[in-house]
């Protein structure tokens, strides 16, 4: 009598599996590739490869029902297949040791990008020339932060991650003496000047930037290329009642857009005009509550290092006679306090710089012809990952390589000397 | 005649052999030294290159071939005039009334052609319908304008036809306006006079704009004619032309024939390049070719010996496009293949030797282009799409021949020239884009992964594509001939077995490698580009395949149809994946390969569905049946 448990490990065993499931990848890989085009690369990521499964498909945007598996859970089936398989028919011949390698490569591979999955972080520092920072920025993520004197010569911050801000509804916090009431969040906005002379609606409100500045809901971007600026209404309540709404948004805090803003006022109003109405903008916002003097903005996420980097030079050459990009590179000045090293390190495409579990790559530069004619300071904006598991595609590959040659090579001399004794 | 037919392959070879050593060396110069003319060098896009090249590729791109037939409208019976583009490239640059007259321009698209109201084919009024002149284009140049600034703002993804055409005619005419000012400024009658004249000027122009500029007293007309030089050669610097003229010191940066007039009248001196040219272009417009040589000589000889690297990468270069190897390795392929094919039917042992012989020289001139291509860039063999449809070829007549080594029954080298010719045909059309070694983006310029990530990849595009072809020939013979008999397709299965076995290796080691590359450039091993899910397709195909065929869940047929599979998801990988306009991968694309991979993908549907017939309708197995009756 064979039990269900004996039926279901020939399952998970079974070769009629693997196939099953690498059809679907393939599907999936497709359509996930398709997808991109309308939904954008993120987004189409989300939906059909870090999904378990998956409700229904777009495709050039005519909607299948269909329901199929994400790529979460083909790749955890394909584990668990391979796993058993090795343990079940598992046969230690010098025959199968390629098969053995190139299955141990392919399990390393999926738990390796299983755990970049969860544990990976990228983040970016954005500097001009002759700047020092010691954190990197979230693409994506935004947080509310609330800076006060913490009365012994340093500040003391409080993070509200912006996920919470997004759920709405009212936000305590032990580190904070008030609470914070959402009474709007916009994931993606655009603000618009107040001119005096104009119609303006009512304001959201009188305090801080909402006096001088409408702020509107906007489409979500889907685009690589773009992101994403939050805005949100709140009124802070402490023990004494309400101490005024306020609009916090990602754009008071973001130099490249506010910049760019001040451009397009420039063109209307004159550039003297143009920066007064984007200091505006950029001026930080307080409440006072217990004797402490609050200071708040909603930015980037940050990560701070126990060390610093300082951009001493950004170079972006070109082939001669052309605008075809051959280079960029960053030249940074690496300060660490805790082990006293201060030294130069150059960080160019395909030349990252490996610290303190941290790889930095060149990403973005401004530092070109357009930048020297426009009078901006040259700035680089370096992409910064965090994936302990970074090691773990090099094994893999190298198994499966080794793997793969071995089992090739036995059915390859196999195959020759059984011609030769016919 | 029994005696000479050991000698058959060995004679056809060298027949062949001798016709491709013929076409080594360039048609003679009657009077003008066009071809040495070729061989001088300049700067342009980023690399140094002859005069031939810029020639030859502005060409391609103009007219979409490398020469100029100036009577299109004439059958090819009817001995149509046909110039060399060193010739086409002297006139437009130096006699410009006789070249605009000439029918260069190709534009196909018909809503173009009326918007332009350009004529109609009709060999009275010595038009072809295809291809205009500057001079019949130009009264249309701001409507031109116009049209692009509009369709500029389209994503390239989402432009028609119309819109592509008009983009492709602006950037033609763009090209040809670059040559017309790189010598001279276009259109200019007299530029030796005129440019003795400007030099004579510079002292007492320069002291009228200084005096002018400080208030003083001037020479209105010296003033007024040297500010319109001036804005001349600036309008010409402008223009991004080609670069000519060498630095003064050999390690410096080339510059423009306007950039180096303006900075004249700043004090520097003016090049002997300059000079030069204008003296070569004045004897060519007076027809005097003495004196044209004569200038050619003496600018050749005032480039030694500080050039002497330039001027020998120039000439490499030049004999290099002389000998077109990638289009007589076509040629050869091609008959190679008629010859192997024949070879199945009537089981001749000398028509299968050669072919093997002929692929084999096909395959040697191949190489001879693909290592003379490396050498000269300084790379590993794919830099862009165009080589990248070289070296899959390559690889594929590789494996094709060892194939052929191993099982001599002709089927490895029907697959080697096949393959050959199929990839070699893509290369030839992808060559229209313009120069195919144009220099890599920063990302992209590094040997080391160039060597390994793109080569693996290929080499696995390449083997998933031998495997495939031989899954047509297995389908072909079997379903149209009776030529299949059970051990040519066993043995026809075992080399597709054996092959997606290599593919699978190749496809899995390079996508691996490309995302260790994306690791390094910017830390993310796996980013779900539709380039490299592409590839992780091939990788999942052949898995797929390997395990059914393990499992048993199919066997010899099974194996052949799943093969062409491989086909279709390989073909999506290489060209498809770029048609999405998204990632970064993405090169644009236009509506034709659209359209040719759609029937290609079409074509081996139909090959899946011949595979699927039960057997009793494949002609093959009937002569099976019927010879074990």
């Amino acid at each position: 009598m064979r039990t269900l448990v004996d039926r279901l490990i020939d399952i998970f065993i079974s070769l009629r599996l693997t196939v099953i499931l690498l059809a679907f990848a393939i599907v999936i890989v497709f359509i996930g590739t398709l997808a991109q085009v309308d939904e954008g690369l993120y987004n189409a990521q989300a939906r059909y490869f870090r999904q378990w499964l998956i409700f229904g498909l777009d495709v050039f945007g005519h909607r299948i029902p269909l329901l199929l598996p994400g790529g979460y859970l083909i790749g955890t089936m394909l584990l668990l297949n391979l796993v058993a398989a090795h343990i079940y028919r598992f046969q230690l011949s010098v025959k199968k040791i390629g098969i053995q390698l190139v299955h141990s490569g392919v399990i390393l591979l999926l738990v390796g990008q299983l755990a970049t999955d969860m544990l990976a972080r990228e983040s970016q520092m954005h500097f001009v020339e002759g700047q020092t920072k010691a954190y990197a920025e979230s693409a994506r993520s935004n947080e509310l932060a609330f800076t006060t004197d913490s009365g012994n010569g340093d500040e003391e911050v409080v993070v509200i991650p912006g996920r919470l801000l997004a759920s709405g509804g009212e936000i305590q916090d032990g580190n904070l003496p008030f609470t914070i009431r959402v009474k709007s969040y916009w994931e993606n906005s655009e603000p618009t000047f107040r001119a005096p002379m104009m119609k303006n609606g009512p304001p959201l409100t009188t305090n801080g930037v909402g006096a001088g500045f409408d702020f509107h809901p906007d489409e979500e971007t889907k685009s690589m290329d773009e992101k994403n600026v939050p805005t949100a209404l709140i009124e802070i309540i402490d023990a004494n009642g309400s101490l005024g709404d306020w609009v916090v948004s990602g754009w008071t805090s973001d130099d490249e857009m506010v910049q760019g803003l001040e451009q397009g006022y420039a063109g209307q109003v004159g550039p003297e005009m143009a920066r007064k109405i984007s200091d505006q903008l950029t001026q930080p916002q307080s409440i006072q509550t217990g004797g402490k003097t609050f200071t708040f903005a909603l930015r980037p996420e940050r990560v701070y290092f126990p060390f610093s980097l300082e951009l001493l030079k950004a170079t972006h050459t070109i082939y001669e006679g052309t605008d075809i990009p051959k280079d960029f590179r960053s030249r940074i000045r690496l300060r660490n306090p805790q082990t006293g090293e201060d030294r130069e390190v150059e960080i160019s495409m395909n030349h990252p710089m490996r610290y303190a579990g941290l790889t930095f790559y060149q990403y973005q530069m401004d530092a070109g012809q357009a930048a020297r004619e426009a009078g901006r300071v040259p700035s680089s904006v370096l992409q910064v990952v965090h994936n302990p598991s970074w090691l773990t595609p090099y094994i893999g590959c190298a198994l499966v390589a080794l793997g793969l040659t071995t089992q090739f090579m036995f059915h390859l001399v196999g195959f020759l000397s059984k011609r030769k004794t016919k | 005649m029994k005696k000479l037919k050991p000698w058959v392959p060995m004679i056809l070879t060298g027949v062949l052999a001798a016709w491709f050593l013929s076409t080594l060396t360039p048609t003679p110069d009657a009077d003008f030294k066009f071809n040495e003319f070729g061989q001088l060098p300049l700067v342009f896009n980023g690399r140094l290159k002859p005069m031939d090249s810029l020639a030859r590729n502005s060409l391609l791109e103009i007219r979409e071939k490398q020469t100029l037939d100036t009577e299109p409208w004439k059958g090819w019976d009817e001995n149509p005039k046909i110039i060399s583009a060193n010739e086409w490239l002297i006139n437009v640059m130096m006699n410009s009334a006789v070249a605009d007259a000439w029918p260069v321009f190709r534009v196909d698209n018909t809503d173009l052609i009326t918007l332009l109201k350009l004529p109609e084919a009709s060999a009275a009024q010595k038009q072809d319908g295809k291809h205009y002149s500057w001079n019949q284009i130009a009264p249309t140049f701001d409507l031109i304008n116009k049209e692009n600034d509009r369709v500029q703002k389209i994503e390239s993804a989402e432009r028609s036809a119309y819109e592509q055409a008009v983009v492709k005619v602006f950037d033609k005419l763009m090209l040809y306006e670059q040559l017309k000012n790189t010598l001279q400024p276009q259109d200019v009658p007299d530029w030796k006079e005129e440019l003795a004249d400007y030099q004579a000027m510079i002292p007492a122009g320069v002291a009228a704009l200084r005096a002018q500029q400080a208030g003083q007293k001037y020479d209105q007309a010296v003033f007024n004619t040297f500010a319109d030089d001036l804005q001349q050669l600036d309008d010409m610097s402008q223009l991004d032309a080609p670069l000519v003229v060498p630095p003064q010191d050999p390690s410096g940066n080339w510059q423009r024939v306007g950039t180096a007039l303006l900075n004249a009248a700043k004090g520097e001196p003016v090049g002997p390049a300059v000079l030069a040219y204008a003296a070569m272009g004045d004897a060519f417009r007076r027809g005097d070719a003495a004196a044209f040589n004569a200038a050619l000589a003496d600018y050749r000889a005032s480039l030694v010996p500080a050039f002497s690297p330039a001027l020998h990468k120039a000439a490499s270069e030049v004999f290099f496009n002389q000998m077109q190897p990638f289009y007589a390795a076509l040629v050869i392929y091609v008959i190679a293949g008629l010859i192997g094919v024949c070879s199945w039917f009537n089981l001749s042992e000398t028509l299968r030797r050669s072919a093997v012989w002929l692929v084999g020289l096909a395959f040697v001139i191949h190489t001879t282009g693909l290592i003379y291509r490396m050498v000269l860039e300084g790379r590993p063999p794919v830099t862009n799409l165009y080589s990248s449809a070289i070296f899959i070829g390559w690889g594929a007549v590789v494996l094709g021949l060892v194939l052929e080594k191993i099982h001599r029954n002709g089927i490895g080298a029907v697959a080697a020239a096949g393959m050959g010719f199929i990839t070699l045909i893509i290369a030839q059309n992808l060559a229209i884009d313009g120069d195919t070694m144009e220099m890599m983006r920063a990302v992209l310029d590094t040997n080391f992964w160039l060597a390994t990530h793109v080569v693996a990849v290929t080499t696995g595009y390449a083997s998933t594509f031998v495997a495939g072809f031989l899954a047509l020939i297995y389908i072909m013979r079997g379903v149209f001939t009776q030529t299949l008999d059970a051990a040519t397709g066993k043995s026809l299965a075992r080399m597709v077995y054996g092959i997606v076995c290599f593919a699978t290796l190749f496809s899995f080691v390079g996508t691996v490698l490309g995302g260790i590359w994306a690791d390094q450039s910017w830390g993310r091993f796996w980013g779900w580009d539709p380039k490299e899910n592409g590839a992780l397709i091939i990788v999942l195909w052949n898995a797929m395949i390997l395990h059914m065929r393990w499992g048993g869940m199919i066997r010899e047929r099974g194996l052949i149809v799943c093969a062409i599979g491989g086909n279709i998801v390989t073909s999506w990988s290489w060209f498809g994946v770029n048609m999405l306009g998204i990632g970064l991968h993405s090169y644009g694309f236009t509506d034709a390969a659209f359209k040719w991979l759609s029937l290609f993908v079409a074509s081996q549907m139909v090959f899946i569905l011949l595979g699927l017939l039960p057997p009793r309708m494949w002609r093959s197995s009937q002569a099976r049946t019927a010879d074990a009756a």
